[in-house]
């Protein structure tokens, strides 16, 4: 049952992926500043068992414009630190992973070793992460320490836009790589408290990484010990051939956006050619469909509340996944569908929270179960075991016995 | 009423305080060893627990520093975690500014401000290292001289930071459609030497708005950059007289900044040896001494005061009667507080060790070993009591030799007596850590730091 149980993750934002989600919420406007909200959403989403959940997280405002802030008071704006949620819910739940967002263009890769390495440390084996390019000029803004050019979402396959978006997916490969080699850096070995000899690390167990690239260079090793499960998951959310490269190259799980369950197919035989092309040694990448989910008891009052949302925004709500719209019980077909395509599982972004995550957890997840479609609980283990994915020996533990 | 005593506790460090070798030693990894250094602090209703930082481990001689404990957990990430586990216990951290950016790190202590409820402090840290700059793609190089001007920038950008959304920008006003008050909330711009950034800011006002900010070092840069952007100092323990001596010098250079003297703690770092007597206590603290400093540790000590190898040295004999190399590159790397004035230093060493009769291992342990506070419980209450109330401090950083249990038996044994006293809350009164700690909230950037 466990090896064909698909994956389900829930990806949080704010108070839903609707941007007039807060109008209709159960939370309070302010809850996503609060610990005691998130601890909520993930209690909800482990008591359903789900394998993950992932934290958005941006170095600029929210907007409804592409780059820059915009004049609208009618959405959410602000948000925390999705390193910070994500250590804060790890004391307090058991099994489910915890993957916040970082950029790659930005934030020092040492420093996201060293966090994600400690989460995983602080939640016995469930921290991943989830590298994001950032290419928005007020981003850049913020750090001062570089210019992004300016990118025409609209003209993306001209050639200076292709080269500008080249470049972030191959800095970020760099980014993965340095930090990838940071946490193999310690041997599981490296401590040995050997009172004898008065050492406490044996430092032909630790290791410099001296990675040197195009944009930046580190000489490692990490200050963090090797964690429990030795690297934490990477997960690229990918849209089009170069993230799909970047994902096969450097991640573990790449979450994708289909339209539906020929497309799904395509795009899983699209990661795979890239895993052909780049050479992947790794564990196949588990591929998981992204979808925006909006739930109610029938198929009616579901659509009543997506109108509503929409009303409340003025417009209609389109975003970069499909959005399904309809009871659990039809989501649960459709999963089942799409899973026949070949995704390993989804990641379900709730249209409004906490809302549509308690749909997920109380008649989505039971609707799966009876179609023997998902687990009934977790095995136990890390993150890595949950998605089946081995738990690698250092690079250079290996390179220092051969 | 007596001055009130501020305490906090220092999570054992990578350095020879930290004994490893003792079977009571647990490990400096596991969350389990940070839960239970938290929670006995805050069973002693301590203000706050303090987390060092690493960016780089400490070479010696070319290679990696093996003696001491290696290794640690990133702080922000921990001290988030902490905050799940305490109510009140304030969570502080040291982050170098050197290879951060503002507005990145403004954001993770206000997400952990609000996360921890308003429990957030900041020690300020700046490096002109380019050892440690090794591990960063900003590389390391930051001249000395700009130190503390790169800090100071740093703590003005990140206040504005702070301050960039209004008290109430969050409306919440579902009928009316309004979630914020102002469109795109948070704006700032800062153009200075050490940063130029603008734009908007992503974290809403946090419980404290400015997270207590710390600062370590008491050059006279130090001190300065303390009296006009520091909440409280994390200083050196040294005699009563000293400590006096630091206490009036840095308050009186309060006033320029318009502040009053309440608005600074002193809190230098201290350790403690507790026993059922005296003579148990003193006996004890030689032991961990002697723990502290092996014979190895003594001869690396040794190094870094003669920036030589000395590895051929016997531990139990003499002193090198060479002067220490005072031009060559440093013989020891990513470590803090080295000696001012190396040849004067190992002179006086020198001295000692003839004087006393003492071998390498038996000096270092003289100079460089002694504990703040040795004594029995009384003796230890009476003595720290006695140093806050001369106005030599307000208040100490207590750092246990032992993880994670090295706090338990002062807070049995230590923290009632001071309660007895009248001198040490036993309850929390407030919730945020400014509350603790008796300080105003926080000025507005416009009237902080101008001189």
């Amino acid at each position: 049952m466990t090896e064909k149980s698909l994956h389900l993750a829930v990806a949080l934002d704010g108070l839903g992926w609707h941007p007039s989600a807060w109008r209709l919420s159960h939370a309070d406007a302010t809850a996503p500043l609060t610990a005691r909200y998130w601890n909520t959403l993930a209690g909800e989403a482990e008591h359903a068992a789900l394998d993950l959940l992932t934290i958005e997280d941006t170095l600029d405002l929210q907007s409804s414009r592409p780059d820059g802030p915009d004049d609208r008071v009618d959405e959410v704006r602000g948000r925390l630190d999705a390193v910070q949620i994500a250590a804060r819910l790890a004391p307090l739940t058991r099994h489910i992973g915890l993957i916040p967002t970082t950029s790659t263009t930005h934030t020092e890769p040492f420093h996201v070793s060293t966090a994600i390495a400690t989460l995983d440390h602080i939640s016995a084996g469930r921290a991943g992460w989830r590298p994001r390019v950032s290419a928005r000029r007020a981003e850049a803004g913020h750090l001062g320490r570089r210019d992004i050019p300016a990118l025409d979402l609209a003209r993306l396959d001209e050639p200076a836009a292709v080269q500008v978006v080249g470049d972030l997916f191959a800095e970020a490969g760099d980014a993965v790589e340095v930090v990838r080699r940071l946490w193999d850096s310690w041997q599981d070995d490296a401590v040995i408290r050997d009172v004898p000899t008065g050492r406490f690390v044996d430092r032909e167990r630790l290791h410099y990484v001296d990675f040197t690239g195009r944009w930046f260079s580190v000489r490692g090793p990490s200050i963090v010990p090797r964690s429990p499960q030795g690297q934490p998951v990477v997960a690229a959310l990918a849209h089009s051939s170069v993230p799909y490269a970047f994902a096969a190259r450097h991640a573990d799980i790449v979450f994708v956006t289909p339209t539906d369950p020929g497309h799904a197919a395509a795009i899983v035989a699209e990661v795979r050619a890239a895993e052909e092309t780049v050479g992947r040694a790794d564990a196949p990448l588990r591929v998981i469909a992204d979808l925006v989910v909006l739930l109610d008891e029938t198929s009616t009052l579901a659509r009543h509340r997506r109108t509503r949302l929409d009303e409340l925004h003025g417009n209609e709500f389109t975003s970069d996944a499909t959005i399904v719209t309809g009871t659990p019980g039809e989501l649960a077909d459709l999963l089942a569908e799409w899973r026949r395509a070949g995704v390993d599982g989804f990641r379900l972004r709730p249209a409004v929270l906490p809302d549509d995550l308690t749909a997920v957890t109380r008649a989505l997840v039971p609707a799966l179960r009876d179609r023997g479609l998902f687990r009934a609980g977790y095995p136990g283990g890390t993150l890595r075991d949950l998605l089946g994915l081995p738990r690698p020996a250092s690079r250079y533990a290996a390179a220092s016995t051969t | 009423m007596p001055k009130q005593i501020i305490l906090a506790a220092h999570f054992p460090g990578v350095n020879n305080t930290t004994v490893w070798s003792d079977p009571d030693s647990g490990s400096q990894i596991d969350f389990s060893s940070f839960v239970h250094l938290a929670r006995t602090a805050e069973r002693g209703t301590f203000d706050f627990l303090f987390l060092a930082e690493g960016l780089r481990l400490r070479e010696q001689r070319g290679r990696i520093h093996d003696l001491d404990v290696v290794g640690r957990p990133d702080t922000l990430t921990v001290l988030a975690a902490l905050a799940a586990v305490t109510t009140h216990l304030g969570l502080a951290g040291t982050l170098n500014t050197t290879f951060r950016e503002p507005y990145e790190l403004a954001r993770q202590l206000a997400s952990l401000d609000h996360l921890s409820g308003g429990r957030a402090a900041w020690n300020v840290v700046t490096t002109s290292d380019a050892f440690t700059g090794e591990n960063f793609r900003r590389g390391g190089y930051l001249d000395r001289a700009l130190r503390y001007e790169r800090a100071a920038e740093f703590v003005r950008t990140a206040r504005r930071l702070w301050e960039s959304w209004p008290a109430e920008a969050i409306a919440g006003d579902r009928d009316g459609g309004r979630y914020v008050t102002e469109a795109a909330p948070g704006a700032f711009a800062h153009h200075g030497d050490q940063f130029d950034i603008a734009g908007h800011f992503t974290v809403p006002r946090s419980p404290q708005v400015h997270p207590v900010i710390l600062q370590a070092g008491d050059s006279p840069d130090g001190r300065e950059f303390a009296a006009s952007s520091a909440d409280a100092i994390f200083s050196r323990h040294g005699t009563l007289e000293d400590g006096q001596e630091f206490y009036r010098d840095v308050k009186s250079r309060l006033a320029r900044y318009g502040r009053q003297p309440d608005d600074l703690k002193i809190i230098p770092g201290v350790t403690f040896v507790l026993g059922d007597t005296d003579a148990e206590a003193q006996e004890r603290a030689h032991h961990i001494r002697r723990q502290q400093v092996s014979p190895q540790t003594a001869i690396l000590l040794l190094e870094q005061l003669w920036n030589r190898d000395l590895s051929g040295y016997d531990p139990d004999g003499p002193l090198p009667t060479e002067d220490p190399d005072v031009s060559g590159d440093a013989i020891s790397r990513g470590r803090a507080g080295m000696y001012a004035d190396p040849v004067d230093t190992a002179r006086q060493w020198r001295a000692l060790a003839e004087e006393k009769g003492l071998g390498i291992r038996d000096l270092i342990i003289e100079v460089t070993g002694r504990q703040s506070f040795v004594g029995t419980p009384q003796q230890v209450a009476e003595r720290m009591n006695h140093f806050v109330q001369s106005d030599a401090a307000d208040g100490f950083i207590l750092v246990p030799h032992l993880t994670p249990g090295g706090l338990d038996d002062f807070v049995d044994r230590v923290v009632p007596l001071l309660q007895e006293r009248g001198v040490f809350r036993t309850e929390y009164a407030g919730t945020t850590l400014r509350d603790h700690l008796g300080l105003r909230a926080a000025r507005p950037v416009s009237q902080v730091g101008a001189a």
